[in-house]
């Protein structure tokens, strides 16, 4: 496996996420700077919506490696994960042989024939394997699928390599970068968390999400961002079907910038709401826990001025 | 060296790395040989000399879960606390007499401080009042030797109250949380003392239940109900998968009986059948939470999270005197401890007396779910069958019996009680597939074993 250049510190590691667009913390940069220098997986875990899959592009996009993404879901098996045989092609190529009649090719040649690469339709983890490049590879939403297929996961995350039956063992030519997410839907194999470095990714910190609103809209005003960041930190401390996420923290600062809105007062707050909550029990209960809250806000400012 | 070895740590980094890994496995986490070999790989790559590099680099290869984290982070704190108040006896270095302005210190402007300290969360300055409040209150040297009492003693004495315990008035009430951070900088700087005056490390203890902040029963061991509960998981989670090779699917599927005939030049000599895809089964769980099952409630609860792990089509119930699913519940916390207290919370199903009334519970179970239930579903029930002399309603949980495929009945009392005072279990067991006895966590193995078609323990 020929030498891919490795990051030689952690600090390293933050700066380069951080100019691909990813203000990671001290975890998430460490285990990042591991995954690389060990050339192991990495398991996030963490509630929807604090960026799991979000690291594994700024990753990419920091190594300028390409990103190869399975997305998981149940039902999901070998043949939509590994690879397939092209068996239209395949019977193509038979016809095609059996239409010349005078010289018919033995059946030893056919068969070599039928089962060589051409007729391999590759999914995303023999391309991750395969590539002649360094990859990162992004197995999202790991919890979605079956104990099965977890199982099958191992020879990949371990050896990095796939075995085929009809042509033997693909072996890695490259060193992907393996990121699996999980939403903790369900308790992971032993055997798959051993194999893999582990990160727990929760929501950030009043001023690590208010970095984060300002790098993605940075027009917008820094104490408008603080009162958004403060009010989706109030949001998620309730209890609530769906929480808001940072993307949503992201897109609601970009739509107050849209709006021309200059304070979050609790008539802009009600108007934009439906950007970070989605639910129609949420909605109600956001409104009157919080939008109360930000209404008597303002009118002590008034009162005060 | 003259250092006392008996219940010494080992020197050198490595051999307390190991013997740190040995002290979480004891703990009940996973940590194998091969995520010791990933610690060490990891920790090369890394300053150690950065404490949280150091740490976090360990913690991604040992500890995999958020649980596991927890666990970690109370033992990397105590173990590595105690290493180097180890290497300071061994090198003989000490802090000498601290603080001796402690005495004169007025007690008033030490409580002032301390709560100011405590309100604004300023972690250092915590930490030097608790080492003042140490010496000030005379237990520096002679206190009870006892850590435990010591540190809450002190806290008395400071008149630190949490929120939601009842202040007097004047003072604001503190957060609960920086309250149990001054109580850990307290308990630290004790044995710190403590070890500096007998020269010797105490002996390390495991986590106290307590610490690690899972729910306690008086009558469980929870950590053995939660070493059943992972095997139980496991049991159900292979469950019905057999099933998959011996009932072949009647339907052919085209593309493999295509894709097979190559290997006979395009005659379809083998047809090969679309596998039938194993049904989950459909899982409904009742489970009784009322106060005559207060113990095994707990158990009941930790075995129905358990299941929701496994199962994706599982439906729970909780009841006393109506019923309530909290299914819901389940499938968006994670954390045994948070879902507990939420049912106890909003569950709703104490209604006025807060005895279980098994007749009302079976009318609205059946009300709600009577067209989802099938011949697929199972039906378990957890409680003691206790009507408090109300009627038991017996016809309405057998047509629920007859709808469904399977009915159990895990019951916590002991089988010779059975039917004895208000105990109605005769009449309910007579339409269930089977009743089991289920106090223990042997018990619960007894019961996944026939379950899973395996012959009954003893």
């Amino acid at each position: 496996m020929p030498e891919t250049p490795q990051p030689s510190s952690v600090a390293d590691v933050k700066e380069a996420l951080g100019r691909a667009g990813y203000l990671a913390d001290e975890p998430a940069a460490l285990v990042a700077y591991l995954a690389q220098r060990l050339g192991k997986p990495v398991l996030v875990e963490g509630p929807a919506g604090v960026g799991k899959t979000e690291l594994a592009k700024a990753l990419s996009r920091a190594t300028e490696r390409h990103l190869i993404r399975l997305q998981c879901y149940e039902g999901l098996d070998e043949a939509k994960a590994l690879y397939e045989w092209n068996y239209r092609k395949q019977l193509l190529r038979i016809q095609a042989e059996s239409g010349t009649d005078a010289e018919r090719a033995s059946w030893e040649a056919v068969h070599g024939d039928i089962f060589a690469e051409e007729f391999l339709l590759t999914r995303p983890l023999l391309q991750a394997i395969a590539s002649t490049e360094p990859v990162v590879l992004l197995i999202d939403e790991i919890d979605k699928t079956d104990q099965e297929f977890e199982a099958m996961l191992l020879e990949v995350l371990s050896d990095f390599q796939i075995s085929i039956p009809e042509l033997g063992v693909i072996e890695a030519r490259t060193h992907p970068i393996v990121v699996l997410t999980s939403n903790n839907s369900r308790e992971l194999t032993e055997a798959l968390k051993r194999r893999c470095l582990y990160l727990w990714l929760d929501y950030p910190e009043v001023e690590r999400e208010m970095e984060i609103v300002r790098l993605h809209s940075p027009e917008i005003d820094e104490r408008l961002a603080r009162r958004l960041v403060e009010v989706v930190h109030m949001v998620r401390q309730l209890d609530l079907k769906k929480p808001p996420s940072i993307a949503e923290s992201i897109d609601w600062a970009r739509a107050l910038l849209l709006l021309g809105a200059d304070d979050l007062d609790s008539a802009v707050f009600e108007r934009t709401m439906s950007i970070i909550v989605k639910h129609r029990t949420d909605m109600d209960l956001v409104a009157e826990r919080v939008g109360v809250k930000l209404g008597g806000a303002r009118l002590d400012v008034e009162t005060a001025g | 060296m003259s250092r006392p070895q008996a219940d010494g740590l080992p020197s050198g980094l490595a051999p307390r790395v190991v013997a740190f890994c040995d002290e979480l496995r004891r703990e009940g986490l996973a940590v194998g040989t091969s995520e010791i070999l990933d610690a060490f790989e990891a920790l090369e790559t890394v300053p150690w000399e950065r404490e949280d590099d150091f740490r976090e680099a360990l913690a991604a290869t040992v500890a995999k879960s958020q649980e596991d984290r927890r666990v970690f982070e109370l033992l990397f704190d105590r173990f590595f606390f105690r290493a180097a108040e180890w290497e300071a006896l061994g090198r003989g270095i000490g802090e000498g007499r601290r603080y001796e302005g402690g005495e004169r210190l007025e007690i008033d402007e030490l409580r002032e401080a301390v709560r100011q300290a405590i309100a604004e969360g300023r972690d250092g300055e915590m930490r030097d009042l608790a080492r003042l409040a140490i010496s000030a209150f005379g237990r520096g040297g002679e206190g009870s030797g006892v850590i435990g009492v010591d540190v809450q003693r002190i806290r008395r004495t400071l008149g630190l109250q949490a929120q939601g315990g009842r202040t007097d008035g004047e003072e604001p009430a503190l957060d609960r949380e920086q309250i149990n951070r001054f109580e850990r900088h307290l308990r630290r700087e004790l044995e710190r003392a403590l070890i500096e005056r007998t020269e010797k490390l105490p002996s390390s203890r495991p986590l106290a239940e307590l610490d690690r902040a899972l729910p306690t029963s008086p009558a469980q061991d929870l950590a053995a109900v939660h070493r059943a509960v992972a095997q139980l998981k496991r049991r159900l989670a292979t469950l019905g998968h057999e099933r998959r090779g011996r009932r072949r699917g009647a339907a052919v599927d085209m593309r493999r009986t295509m894709r097979a005939s190559l290997e006979t030049g395009g005659v379809p000599l083998r047809l090969k059948h679309r596998p039938r895809h194993p049904r989950r089964p459909e899982i409904y769980v009742l489970c009784d939470v009322s106060t005559s099952v207060t113990s095994a409630s707990v158990f009941f609860l930790s075995v129905l999270h358990a299941l929701h792990d496994s199962f994706r089509k599982l439906r729970s119930f909780v009841f006393i005197e109506r019923i309530s699913e909290i299914t819901d519940v389940f499938e968006r916390e994670r954390d045994f401890r948070t879902i507990s207290e939420r049912i106890s919370r909003e569950g709703g199903v104490a209604d006025v007396s807060g005895y279980t009334d098994y007749g009302r519970v079976w009318l609205e179970f059946l009300e709600q779910i009577v067209d989802d239930l099938g011949p697929r579903s199972t039906v378990i029930v957890l409680g003691d069958a206790r009507t408090n002399g109300r009627e038991p309603h017996a016809e309405v949980f057998a047509s629920v019996c007859e709808r469904a495929g399977r009915t159990f009945w895990l019951n916590p009392e002991p089988r010779l009680y059975w039917n004895y005072g208000d105990s109605v279990m005769a009449a309910y067991e007579r339409h269930c597939t089977a009743a089991f006895e289920c106090w223990t966590t042997r018990h619960l193995e007894g019961f996944v074993n026939v379950v899973a078609g395996g012959t009954p323990l003893d």
